[in-house]
């Protein structure tokens, strides 16, 4: 166990360091950034001047070394808009995505798993019908599409829920929340379950593919036989079984869940990460795009690691040398 | 390949409504991206035809509408039908683009990788490991956004090097179940090259389920293109493009003009949901497993 997680971790960092060279380099080849430090009207000297300070007269391979001891401690360069920390920029966003990130996985695990479980036990009736074919369009409508749908149903036409940022927040140390106030309640519903949408409609497909498996197995024939109750058969027994697959895909597509934060907090304002990431890719800021490659490949790569390894943990026939 | 089209297949095709339905709208779909010259009443990006007066209009059943623009207009005056007609285009040609480069790719590497094992397999497995990590949709996103210039072309590129390795990882799991068959045994004993043994006797056969992804992976693609272009890093603004058009009627849906993001929202989930009844009835129908209990 101990050698496959030294091995995961070095072919973690392996790719970390791929990923670190591929935003230098291509950053390097696309667009200016003295052009961007020093602004178009800039002399001659000016952009000189600007080339020397930054250090964007060296060779390329100087430069990276920089630039990965510079990683290293943290210091991932300033961002060429605003002049801050690239990663302060982005550490300041990250609360509201992931408190986004988090009731979106709340939403499509608790729906997304009951309504597999429903659909498996009850499969000939109304209702299961009717929530297949429901998953069927969750899969079928891309994510900006359930946004815009649901901003027109429930902001535009009712008017009930609003559509536009995380309303009032409370500071917290270093977190601002917006999961402690009413207002913050309200207007996390919307992009929340626009994230889920996806993921709810993969994760009941899939709850309801394991169930049905599961349920035709004979120690579940068992369990009936010994006169358990329903509740117990289905949940303790059945369902125990399809979670662990569930759960690992679940969380081996976090990447997707982070792409589809993007679009999502990009529709409704959402001052997130990817709602800045966005914003950068415009202003062409590459520090902080380069800033939120990598904080994403991290996150991700731990996520992925993580997952792997409670899968070692709640499976006892895998085994890794 | 014969095998495919036995009657059994046909019959089993004509029997399934949701696999005809599929269908009859995907060909739908096709006649009218391809003749979309012909059937639109305007080209929405001929500057020339549009006039900046029409902009905003209504559908053709409400009040203050014109009778050229059945399915009323957006802000730069373009007829919402034409866009789509024209955007419909886009989203094929690129879906189409991305299936067939991205299959080529991945099914050559997954062979190899496959085939001869070792290194190469390493060496495409974790970059398979790591792409799926990041997910399609993210790496498109970055790697636009890292792009200076942007069009058609581009985003075919930037979605193509994330989607390859699907192919690869099915390519290589099918080609592994075949390459110790008897006939590809028998095939090597009797003197065929690597190359023949590959592309005549292995892959005919690892191709089913590649066809199964290949179909699923369409759709895709066109959801992909049109979140890519809604996110403004897909399709530039000069060209017709669906996810650009909800983008913008986005900013009209306050003001109560729906009609600029439900008709082009509305042609996308279609064409998607047609793709996927089809990709339904491919599957049982490839499914070896479901195949050998018949």
């Amino acid at each position: 166990m101990a050698t496959y997680l030294i091995k995961r971790l070095l072919q973690g960092i392996v790719v970390l360091m791929a990923v670190s060279l591929v935003c230098f380099i291509m950053f390097r080849y696309t667009g200016d950034p003295v052009l961007m430090l020093a602004g178009k009207y800039a002399t001659q000297q000016e952009r000189e001047m600007v080339r020397v300070s930054y250090g964007l007269d060296r060779p390329m391979y100087i430069q990276y070394v920089s630039f990965i001891g510079g990683v290293l401690k943290g210091n991932f360069g300033k961002s060429y808009i605003s002049s801050v920390d690239a990663l302060d920029m982005i550490l300041e966003r990250m609360p509201a995505t992931l408190e986004l990130a988090f009731t979106a996985i709340c939403i499509s695990f608790i729906l997304g798993v009951g309504l597999g479980v429903v659909v498996s036990v009850w499969p000939t009736g109304l209702v299961a019908r009717a929530i297949m074919a429901g998953s069927i369009f969750g899969i079928s409508i891309p994510t900006f599409l359930i946004g815009i749908l649901l901003v027109m149903v429930f902001s535009v036409y009712l008017e009930v829920l609003p559509s536009f940022g995380r309303g009032e927040t409370v500071q917290i140390g270093f977190w601002r929340t917006g999961l402690l106030t009413a207002d913050g309640w309200k207007h996390i519903v919307l992009p929340a379950f626009t994230l889920s949408g996806y993921q709810l409609a993969v994760l009941l497909r899939l709850t309801r593919a394991g169930m049905r498996e599961v349920l035709s197995e004979e120690y579940i024939k068992t369990a009936w036989a010994k006169g358990l109750s329903p509740f117990k058969v289905i949940l303790k027994h059945a369902l125990r079984n399809v979670l662990i697959p569930v759960v690992t895909i679940a969380g081996l597509s976090f990447g997707e869940l982070v792409a589809f934060s993007i679009v999502t907090e990009t529709i409704f304002q959402w001052p997130g990460m990817g709602n800045l990431l966005l914003t950068s890719i415009f202003e062409t800021d590459q520090p902080v795009i380069v800033t939120y490659i990598m904080l994403a490949a991290v996150i991700i790569l731990t996520i992925n690691i993580l997952v792997d390894l409670t899968y070692a943990f709640l499976n006892p026939k895998i085994r890794y040398e | 390949m014969a095998g495919i089209l036995k009657s059994q297949h046909v019959r089993n095709y004509l029997r399934d409504p949701s696999a005809l339905i599929g269908s009859i709208l995907l060909l739908i779909f096709f006649f009218c991206a391809i003749f979309a010259p012909l059937l639109a009443p305007m080209d929405p990006y001929d500057l020339m035809t549009v006039d900046l007066g029409d902009f905003l209009l209504p559908p053709a059943w409400m009040d203050g509408s014109v009778s050229a623009f059945p399915l009323g207009t957006d802000d730069q005056g373009r007829g919402i039908l034409s866009t789509i007609l024209y955007g419909l285009r886009t989203s094929l040609i690129v879906g189409f683009s991305v299936v067939i480069i991205s299959s080529a790719i991945g099914i050559v590497m997954g062979m190899l990788a496959a085939y001869y094992g070792g290194v190469l397999d390493a060496v495409v497995m974790r970059l398979a490991d790591t792409v799926f990590a990041f997910s399609t949709t993210l790496l498109a996103v970055l790697l636009l956004g890292v792009f200076e210039t942007r069009g058609v072309a581009t985003v075919i590129f930037a979605i193509c090097i994330a989607n390859w390795v699907k192919y690869a990882r099915t390519t290589r799991g099918s080609v592994l179940e075949i390459k110790d068959n008897a006939y590809v045994v028998a095939a090597r004993s009797s003197g065929a090259g690597d190359f023949r043994i590959l592309f005549r006797h292995i892959l005919p056969n690892a191709l089913p389920p590649i066809f199964v992804v290949m179909a699923v992976d369409l759709a895709v693609a066109i959801m992909l293109e049109a979140t890519l272009s809604f996110l403004g890093v897909g399709v530039p603004l000069t060209e017709p493009s669906i996810g650009m058009m909800i983008a913008i009627g986005k900013n009209y849906i306050y003001a109560g003009m729906w009609w600029l993001t439900l008709f082009p929202g509305a042609t996308l989930i279609l064409v998607v949901v047609a793709i996927n009844l089809f990709s339904d009835w491919l599957r049982d129908e490839l499914n070896p497993k479901l195949a050998r209990q018949t």
